[in-house]
């Protein structure tokens, strides 16, 4: 007889506590530790000078030209200060949202890896389901906050500085400010779904490393890679499939009334970009050897 | 090599009323990427209410198996129990009784000590958010890191982060401690202060399994011993059983080295090594007792004898075939 034979039959009076009722105690404790680290307070710095540097540019220079490849918002600007946030928000979507939601995303769990508390939460319990749940959570609601700031502050300052009226849509029709309000909002809707699958990209790329910092370089590259290949007319046949392909289309919400073809491919796009990767990160995480 | 393990078996199986075992496993394998095997089918068992000294040096298996116990390395075989419930099906609903320190500290280091304990704690379902302040405070008392609560981690020295880790262990009470090196990285002070905590702990009924590369700590704390050499558990018993044995020796202090060897000899004494003033010898099967009369009665000048204390470092070289360096 060995000593696993000899293993006990009588269970042990285990008096183990039982999960409480479902609680955001863990959520909110991964959003402080998200917004309460100063690289990400300075990444969300970043992001909001940029409105501003917009407002006071257009505020006090003569010159006026389109902004970028994106719906041309800049040349309106002096017209209706709501469209500082839209230019704000077009001219960071290539490169600065893209960097602040990978370094976030990536940061996930091999943040978590790299410092060795990965295996104190997993040790904890927490199920590895859902660590990537909280996790991916936490990136989604960085996410929002970061749009919508990038938003209020360009609205706000572009306000102060212009004015607020009516607005004239990409369309040529006018519209009340509520209305325009109401438009930018959607505009941040549809930006926050097409960054989340860029977050679900860089939730997968976290489980793969312990390194954040090469994850986030892994995952901004795709995003900028995406838009290189997207702008290249001789490779056409595969821009639909491209995750950044549909980003732009966020002009379409500021038509009369909103073209809904490029939205509804684009929020698809993003879905099964997100649904492909959450699903491959859990496939990755969920039997994976912590040995960090 | 299966003597020891037998023996072992042995004593679990003679166990007239077998108490629970907190720990158990059963073949126990990791073999990683690139084939080398990191732990070679062991069988634990570690008693409730043991201090269970997890020994062997650096680079045996300990740190591996302490991470497949809890769940963060699947096992390539085998299988393993931890307070009644498998690992991993039945991970969330043991683990919250086991309190683990593996392979050192590991926090987040610009949050403090104290909300580095917070996050811990608000990862865990069963802790009651009511009480978490005061468990917290209750934790790092215990550890003596009350003044530093609020210092950040970054800025926290060698020490204070074990502490930390050990506080992170006991912020729930637990029924069983995993403990990987716990003393590690303390000065001599801290290590006292360690021990007596594990001790006061295992007093109130806690199991611990403590991985040590120190041969002082097991003697020190431990009720029972592991020792791993290579990724095999080479032995496993309560201390005071591996004590017995090993085979026990006497030694004889006396001017006349050659008359004492010779009656030595006569009552079947083996491996008799001569000193410069003294003589040991290896006791088998005859008695302490007729040794003396025996001496006595040769008029052998004695001027002390008794049995040699067992050492176990030897126990452990016999065991091993090395002594305590790093396992390759």
């Amino acid at each position: 007889m060995s000593v696993a034979d000899s293993r006990p039959t009588t269970a042990l009076s285990v008096t183990v506590a039982r999960p409480r009722r479902p609680s955001s105690r863990f959520l909110r404790s991964e959003l402080r530790l998200i917004f309460g680290r100063r690289r990400n307070l300075a990444g969300l710095g970043v992001l909001a000078a940029v409105p501003i540097i917009i407002a006071f540019a257009v505020r006090y220079s003569s010159a006026r030209r389109g902004g970028g490849g994106g719906p041309g918002f800049l040349s309106q600007a002096t017209s209706n200060g709501l469209f500082v946030g839209l230019a704000a928000l077009t001219v960071e979507l290539p490169l600065f949202l893209p960097l602040a939601v990978a370094a976030i995303s990536a940061d996930a769990v091999a943040g978590e890896a790299s410092v060795g508390t990965l295996r104190y939460l997993l040790a904890t319990p927490v199920q590895r389901p859902r660590l990537l749940a909280v996790k991916y959570l936490a990136v989604l609601i960085f996410t929002v906050a970061a749009v919508l700031m990038i938003a209020v502050v360009g609205v706000g300052l572009g306000m102060a500085l212009f004015g607020a009226g009516p607005v004239t849509l990409l369309s040529g029709t006018q519209v009340s400010t509520a209305e325009g309000l109401w438009r930018l909002l959607l505009v941040c809707g549809y930006l926050v779904v097409c960054l989340g699958a860029l977050g679900a990209i860089g939730l997968f790329v976290s489980t793969l490393t312990e390194q954040p910092i090469g994850a986030t370089i892994a995952v901004v590259g795709l995003a900028v890679i995406s838009q290189i290949l997207d702008s290249l007319s001789q490779l056409s046949a595969i821009h639909p499939y491209l995750p950044t392909h549909y980003w732009l289309a966020f002009g379409d919400l500021l038509r009369d009334p909103i073209a809904t073809d490029q939205i509804q491919l684009g929020v698809f796009s993003a879905l099964v970009y997100a649904a492909i990767f959450l699903t491959a990160a859990w496939a990755r995480f969920a039997t994976k050897d912590v040995t960090s | 090599m299966t003597s020891p393990v037998a023996a072992v078996s042995r004593a679990v199986e003679d166990d007239p009323a077998p108490a629970g075992f907190a720990v158990t496993s059963s073949g126990l394998t990791k073999r990683f990427r690139g084939g080398q095997i990191a732990v070679d089918h062991i069988d634990l068992a570690v008693p409730s209410g043991a201090v269970y000294g997890f020994l062997g040096p650096n680079g045996s298996g300990k740190t591996t198996t302490i991470r497949m116990l809890l769940g963060l390395v699947r096992p390539t075989t085998g299988s393993h129990m931890l307070l009644g419930g498998r690992i991993p099906q039945d991970a969330q609903r043991v683990l919250p009784g086991v309190g683990a320190l593996v392979e050192g500290p590991a926090f987040h280091p610009y949050l403090s000590g104290r909300d580095n304990l917070r996050r811990l704690d608000a990862a865990d379902r069963t802790a009651d958010p009511a009480t978490c302040d005061r468990r917290i405070a209750g934790a790092l008392d215990r550890v003596g890191l009350s003044a530093a609560a609020a210092k950040r981690y970054r800025n926290y020295s060698l020490g204070m982060r074990q502490r930390l880790g050990i506080a992170a262990a006991l912020l729930q009470p637990r029924e069983l401690l995993i403990l990987d090196e716990p003393t590690n990285g303390l000065d001599p002070q801290g290590t006292r202060e360690v021990r007596s905590l594990v001790s006061d702990l295992a007093a109130g009924g806690v199991t611990v399994l403590l991985s040590t590369h120190l041969l002082s700590e097991v003697e020190q704390i431990c009720t029972h011993v592991g020792v791993m050499h290579v990724g095999k558990l080479v032995a496993q018993s309560e201390l005071s059983d591996l004590r017995a044995q090993t085979a026990q020796r006497v030694r004889v202090d006396t001017p006349a080295l050659t008359q004492a060897a010779a009656t030595l000899g006569r009552l079947g004494l083996t491996d008799i090594v001569p000193q410069r003033d003294h003589l040991t010898a290896l006791l088998g099967s005859a008695q302490l007792t007729a040794v003396i009369a025996a001496l006595v009665h040769d008029d052998v000048p004695v001027r002390a004898f008794g049995p040699v204390p067992v050492n176990l470092e030897d126990v452990f070289v016999t065991l091993t075939g090395e002594g305590f360096g790093v396992s390759g």
